[in-house]
Order: C-alpha cells, then sequence, then structure tokens
C-alpha cells in the first residue's frame, strides 16, 4: 500500500483496494502455482535461479538479489519470464584483467 | 453435431460441482431446452439426492454403457421439470466399470435427443476425472475464492491445456461472499482471473447463499435466490447472451449512494 492509498484508508477502510489477507492469499498462490506449473520443486527453482545468475554473470553484472523468475501465461503456453537488472559493466571482472583488454 | 457437451469439474472437492450441475441444468432447461445430466462420480452418487430424483433410480450410468439396459430405462424425467433429465451414477461399482471411450459413445448418442449435456465430474483428476473430460465438448470449472480450490483448479487447467485438443475452459466462483472480498479478507474474481491466466473466462460469481442448502434438502434446484439468479445468468451466458457478471465485490457509485439511503 502506498502511501497515498494508506492515507485516504484511514477514512475509507471500504475504499481500500488492496485487501489484506487476500493480498497475501494472491502472493502465495502466485509462488506456488509457478512452482506447481513447472514441477519444480522450491529447492530445484532456487537452485536453477542461482545457476542462470552464474551464467549470466560471466558476461555482465547481474544484481542477483533483484532477480526475478515468473512464469507468464501467453495465449495457452507458459512462458518462463526472467528480470535481470544489470550493475555498471565497467565493475565486472573482465575489465578488470587486463587480458580481454588487449585481445 | 448435436447437443454440446459441458464437464462440470474441479479438481478439489466439495467446491461445488453437484450444487453448480443441479441448478445450472435446470436453468437451462427452464429456457426451454432439452437438458440430461450425467453423474460421473460412479461409487459416490450425489447429483439424484440435489436433484430431488433419488427415489426413482432403476438402473444407472454402469448398466448403461454396459448395456445392461436402454438408455430409456435409465434416463429419470424430472417431474417438475419436463425437459430435464438425469443418468444416475452407480453406486455399487468404482470409476473403472467405465471407460472413456464409452463415454465417447454414450454422449454422442445423447448429443442426438438433448441440447446441452452436463457431464458431473468426481473430484481428483484420476480415472473418473478422464472418463467425464473425454466427450466434453467444453469445461465448466468450479472453484472457490480459497487457496487450496485455486490451486487444485489451476492444475485441472495444467491438465486440460496439456491436451492435444484445446477444449474452451470457463471458470464458476462459487461461495463468493462479497463482503468479504470489500473488507479485501477474500480473493476477488479480479483477483483469481488475475492468478490463473486472461485465457480463463470467467462465466460466473455464485454469492454464497444458504438458500442452495435449502434447496439440497428439498431437492429443488433453481431456488428463487441470489444463488439462483447467479445459475440463470450462468445459463443465459452458456447460450451465447451477454450478461454483465454482476460480482458484487466493488459496488459503483450508485451503490454507495443507495447503501447511504440504507438499500
Amino acid at each position: 500500500m502506498n502511501g497515498v492509498n494508506r492515507f485516504f484508508s484511514i477514512f475509507s477502510r471500504q475504499r481500500d483496494q488492496k485487501p489484506i489477507s487476500a493480498q497475501e492469499a494472491k502472493e502465495r498462490l502466485r509462488g506456488v502455482l509457478f512452482s506447481d506449473r513447472i514441477a519444480l520443486s522450491p529447492d530445484q527453482m532456487a537452485e536453477m535461479r542461482n545457476e542462470i545468475i552464474a551464467v549470466i554473470s560471466k558476461y555482465v553484472n547481474v544484481d542477483p538479489d533483484k532477480v526475478a523468475l515468473n512464469l507468464e501465461q501467453r495465449s495457452l503456453d507458459n512462458w518462463l519470464v526472467a528480470d535481470v537488472p544489470l550493475l555498471r559493466i565497467e565493475d565486472h571482472p573482465r575489465f578488470n584483467t587486463g587480458e580481454e583488454a588487449d585481445s | 453435431m448435436g447437443g454440446r457437451v459441458i464437464t462440470i469439474t474441479s479438481g478439489k472437492g466439495g467446491v461445488g460441482k453437484t450444487t453448480t450441475t443441479a441448478n445450472l441444468s435446470a436453468a437451462v432447461a427452464n429456457m426451454g431446452k432439452r437438458v440430461v445430466c450425467i453423474d460421473a462420480d460412479i461409487g459416490l452418487r450425489n447429483l439424484d439426492l440435489i436433484m430431488g430424483l433419488e427415489q426413482r433410480i432403476r438402473k444407472d450410468l454402469v448398466d448403461l454403457v454396459e448395456r445392461n439396459a436402454p438408455l430409456e430405462e435409465v434416463l429419470i424425467q424430472h417431474r417438475l421439470q419436463p425437459n430435464l433429465f438425469l443418468i444416475p451414477a452407480s453406486q455399487s461399482r468404482d470409476k473403472s466399470a467405465v471407460s472413456p471411450q464409452q463415454m465417447i459413445t454414450l454422449c454422442n448418442q445423447l448429443r442426438e435427443q438433448f441440447e446441452m449435456i452436463f457431464v458431473d465430474c468426481p473430484a481428483g483428476i484420476e480415472r473418473g476425472f478422464r472418463n467425464a473430460v473425454a466427450p466434453a465438448d467444453e469445461v465448466i470449472i468450479v472453484t472457490n475464492p480459497e487457496v487450496s480450490a485455486v490451486r487444485d483448479a489451476d492444475r485441472v487447467i495444467g491438465i486440460l491445456q496439456a491436451e492435444k485438443r484445446k477444449l474452451p475452459i470457463r471458470l464458476v466462483l462459487n461461495r463468493v461472499r462479497p463482503e468479504m472480498v470489500r473488507r479485501g479478507e477474500m480473493l476477488s474474481p479480479d483477483d483469481i482471473v488475475d492468478i490463473l491466466g486472461k485465457e480463463i473466462r470467467m462465466i460466473g460469481v455464485v454469492p454464497e447463499d444458504e438458500n442452495i442448502i435449502i434447496a439440497g434438502n428439498r431437492g429443488a434446484p433453481n431456488a428463487d435466490s441470489k444463488a439462483g439468479q447467479a445459475y440463470r445468468d450462468i445459463a443465459r451466458r452458456l447460450n451465447g447472451e451477454d450478461v454483465p457478471i454482476n460480482m458484487d465485490n466493488k459496488p459503483g457509485l450508485f451503490n454507495r449512494i443507495a447503501k447511504l439511503f440504507g438499500n
């Protein structure tokens, strides 16, 4: 709930569009349906996430805490969609070794 | 090809499949269509009871597919609604007594006589589910605004979408308590569509209504009640009519003003 909504909700709880336990239900369902749909356990999903981060990190700097894997339904197909925020590329190890700079 | 075969399923038990089958079929029959319901929950017969026909069962679905009885002997015509018929489940056998192919053959025969054929599916995703879905042209998934029911609905959707033939899937959200949705303590119809994916069309939102239990007690579906109205609306939507879904979860300005005047 953002500040403005919270402000108005003081006056009208009824108009508060951000549900309380319903919001929690929605978030929990998103998590469990993701895991159900791709038939991976939470541990396997964490492993896949870490491996994806590791592969991408070989080439660019990623912000691992903000990497988000989501399952999206497009038409009748499921899509695994990864949001991978990048950090400054200049900080990547490939710029520090000096070897790549020569080649 | 004649009548439409609509299978009513849910994954989870106890969400209101049988109640939906009974009330929806009665509503469609009231629109003047010839309708038959098949209780595919072999071993756990219940649709007969909700429809008020339990005293009149002589032969059942298994007798029919095993050719121990002709269709005329198995079909039970509703006294109050002559357009409405039931093929009851067998109570003494189990789901393996019927095969998916037998269900397809039976429904093809029924299509010639009936405009709509509802198949009440057992809970679960095993044999009984496959039997019930095999003859379907369309599927209605019944769910409740509860995490377990939504999860199971998603599982059923996944199984159906993995099939080669892409059956149209529509959702009935049952047992909605609008005041809880307004308080944010119950998933709203929009939330459910959001979670399950936009491909899944909502065909009806049925409020929690004690009249449904009373109607079940009496074996007289299609009660004159809020839930009964919701089922009649679903029947019209199945018929292709454009009836807006009254979710009653986000009161419009008019309703809010009406509320101020104690309406």
